[in-house]
């Protein structure tokens, strides 16, 4: 006799927890030949608020962490993405292509994890100065996170473009808000699991499934964002986008890579970075 | 027996001004545009006065360039761009900019009375400060035309194109400096649009490029007001927009570029918090605060503009401010003596009156020293206001001039959140004896720049900007360069 398999409820990930959507919206995520493999929640303006209150809440206390501490949270996420291989493999599979792009982009995506965590107590050494003033003055410039960054990530690919655009962001101290793959927003929901066993404070990471072209433009326009990485968001959106962020002069990070496999690069961390400039006297 | 002591001779101590002749100073009668290297009349053919804002006088014509104007000087910059400037080797870029480091080195008192009579700003200050601070910019960025590859990892550094560059009218030859070193260094060409008060050094400094042998088109001068600006940014033959001014002209700008490939560094507004520990050093302190506040009549971004004061030395903190204030010689800009030279433009006063008379309005106890304002002229008298709260207009609102709001902190949580409490974010200041709560404060304060002991204080070397609402991007320092080079993935 066989066994009944038990399905899974895919839900929103905001401030630690996985509520459904406020609004009781959801849609449905298919596979390459149009079958439905599940429902997801379809997030609302007013989840996106949300996101972006606990994003801010996290943020200081994120920034807060050492250095250290960030670089291991990081690499945590990567053992915990690792050890999800079999799940990713199967969820990345929905696109049909063949087995070995699938090991390959968890492959990558795990590495880029990597990759970035080791950066966390490196990047400050390698963007920071100490300026030779002409005057007996100490000068150190740091780099310090932005805030909070909204993350429009990559349709495709799925996983490898969720990991290249939030681990840049989170790595120095910023919080972030993701609007997730609308084609493939099962392996975002997934990726979610992964981060909720990783460690991570509540509120760092806030992932939104749902319909990029309804939340984009509220992200970009939000007055609690105060960056936005649109590298991956669809060409249509970017300059609507790019218009509503003004508002609060959001920090933008706007061209797409020429290929997400290559893309990891220590100024994706900077594009959300601030330089703070320090002077103080020199004397007895 | 000797005789009596004879009396002393009576000596007059009474003030003597000891004004800076004018005399080097030429202006013309008339002058253009510079487009390619050399001065040409407008098809636009509108034109306005610039005049001396101590006297009202008018100092001389120019021109405000029209949309086809600007057209022809960014053509003449990509032509230059394309043909000579990007592809000449970094060490030749760079003894350009040496030349021209050195030229306003020699060319410094004429440059610095043209700005004090153009702008209003104390001669003692354009002479010690702007010239000096302008020419060691591009020595500074000199110095980097043939070291970009090392000035990040990993970077393969490569111009961006033309910049389009718009610059305010309070420091505008160091303005001109920050935009212009960095810009031709990395091999990009200009147009730059000064501020309409204040177009004259610019113009002159265009014709020091010509005698430094700059080839024609790398640098281009378009003067005129906001709509000038506005079809510089517009251009769609601007690769870079580099913008220093007010923060409502920033997001139009932001705004405006949106969509295109045109990259952007936007320097803005503050509203600086200068916080003083009870354990500072209080009359180091009051020079400090007077000089973030008063350096230049306050038309700086980065003015400390919001005094905060730890509760237990308020009283005598002000005590000391207000015996210091009494002592600033307000008027000519021109008289060497002078610490507060004359308001920018009739329009920049009225934005100071108004904010005043709201701040006295909404409540704040304003604080004026005795002084004599001359007759003639844009004036405006060094300004305490005390008792002010946080949501005061006085404390919320850049006012670009002599005006200092004071507030209180008794703990340094609440300094912290006091200073942070503004959508701006370019510098701070933080005045205390204790190392420990320096580095504290300097973490927490949200500004591109904190001043720990000191204030106002500049470097080439030294990256300035802001966060939040102040804008981004770097000027200055090795991140200068970063937004005006490509190839950084």
């Amino acid at each position: 006799m066989s066994r009944l398999e038990v399905r899974k409820t895919h839900k929103l990930f905001i401030g630690g927890e996985f509520p459904r959507s406020e609004s009781g919206r959801v849609l449905a995520a298919t596979d390459a030949d149009g079958v439905v493999l599940a429902r997801v929640a379809r997030a609302s303006r007013k989840d996106l608020r949300d996101a972006v209150e606990s994003a801010r809440a996290a943020q200081p206390g994120w920034a807060g962490r050492t250095a250290y501490n960030r670089g291991q949270v990081l690499y945590r996420v990567a053992e915990m993405v690792e050890d999800r291989r079999s799940t990713f493999v199967r969820l990345l599979a929905a696109d049909g292509r063949g087995a070995a792009d699938l090991e390959g982009e968890v492959d990558a995506a795990v590495d880029r994890i990597v990759w970035y965590a080791g950066w966390a107590d490196k990047f400050a050494q390698v963007v920071g100065n100490v300026n030779p003033v002409a005057g007996p003055y100490f000068n150190l410039s740091t780099p310090e996170p932005t805030g909070v960054v909204g993350v429009v990530a990559p349709e495709v690919p799925p996983l490898l473009g969720l990991v290249s655009t939030l681990a840049p962001v989170i790595v120095p101290g910023n919080t972030a808000v993701v609007v997730a793959s609308g084609r493939w927003p099962l392996t975002a929901v997934a990726f979610t699991e992964a981060l909720a066993t990783a460690d991570l404070p509540g509120g760092v990471v806030n992932v939104l499934t749902g319909g990029a072209d309804e939340l984009v433009p509220f992200l970009a326009s939000h007055l609690g964002v105060d960056g936005l990485d649109l590298t991956g968001a669809d060409r249509s959106l970017v300059p609507d986008a790019a218009r509503a962020a003004a508002g609060n002069v959001k920090r933008l990070l706007v061209d797409p890579p020429d290929d997400w496999w290559t893309a990891q690069s220590p100024y994706r961390i900077l594009a959300f970075s601030e330089i703070k400039t320090v002077w103080h006297p020199k004397g007895t | 027996m000797s005789d009596p002591i004879p009396a002393l001779p009576t000596v007059d101590w009474s003030y003597a001004p000891s004004v800076e002749s004018t005399a080097i100073v030429a202006i013309p009668a008339e002058q253009g545009l510079w487009i390619d290297g050399s001065m040409v009349e407008s098809r636009s053919g509108t034109t306005s006065t610039t005049i001396n804002p101590a006297t009202e006088e008018p100092l001389g014509v120019v021109a405000e360039a029209g949309e086809e104007d600007v057209d022809l000087a960014v053509k003449a910059a990509r032509s230059a761009h394309d043909s000579v400037w990007a592809d000449l080797p970094g060490r030749e870029r760079a003894k350009y900019l040496f030349r021209i480091a050195r030229l306003l080195q020699e060319r410094a008192r004429e440059f610095a009375i043209l700005e004090t009579l153009d702008g209003g700003k104390p001669i003692r200050e354009a002479r010690d400060f702007d010239l000096p601070a302008a020419a060691a910019h591009f020595f500074y960025y000199g110095g980097w035309a043939d070291k970009l590859e090392y000035a990040f990892p990993g970077i393969e550094p490569r111009p961006l194109g033309v910049a389009g560059q718009v610059i305010p009218w309070n420091f505008p030859m160091l303005m001109l400096a920050w935009k212009v070193a960095p810009a031709l260094a990395t091999g990009n060409t200009v147009v730059l649009k000064p501020a309409e008060t204040t177009p004259l050094t610019a113009l002159e400094f265009a014709r020091l490029t010509a005698e430094a042998g700059l080839p024609d088109g790398v640098f281009n001068v378009v003067t005129g007001a906001g709509a000038t600006g506005a079809a510089l940014v517009a251009h769609p033959g601007v690769d870079k927009v580099a913008f220093t001014g007010s923060t409502a002209v920033g997001k139009r700008i932001q705004e405006s570029i949106a969509g295109t490939r045109k990259r952007v560094t936007l320097e803005l507004g503050g509203k600086a918090a200068h916080v003083v520990f009870d354990d500072a050093p209080l009359d180091q302190a009051v020079e400090g605060v007077v000089n973030g506040i008063f350096f230049n009549q306050g038309h700086v971004c980065c003015a400390g503009s919001r005094l905060l004061l730890q509760e237990s030395i308020h009283d005598a903190f002000v005590a000391k401010l207000k015996d210091r204030l009494d002592l600033l010689r307000v008027g000519d800009p021109l008289d060497k003596n002078t610490d507060i030279g004359a308001i920018n433009s009739a329009e920049q006063l009225e934005r100071i009156r108004r904010l005043v008379a709201e701040g006295e309005s909404e409540g704040g106890e304003r604080w004026q020293p005795a002084c004599d304002l001359p007759e003639r002229g844009f004036w405006f008298p060094p300004t305490l206001f005390l008792g002010v709260a946080q949501s005061h207009r006085i404390a919320q609102e850049e006012v670009f001039g002599p005006v200092l709001s004071v507030m209180t902190f008794r703990t340094p949580a609440e300094a912290v959140e006091k200073a942070n409490n503004t959508p701006y974010g370019l510098s701070a200041g933080v005045w205390t004896t204790k190392g420990s709560r320096i580095l504290w404060m300097a973490d927490r304060l949200q500004a591109g720049v904190v001043w720990a002991n000191t204030y106002n204080q500049f470097d080439p070397a030294s990256p300035f900007g802001g966060y939040k609402e102040s804008g981004f991007g770097r000027e200055g320092g090795r991140h200068g360069l970063l937004p005006y080079l490509g190839g950084v993935a």
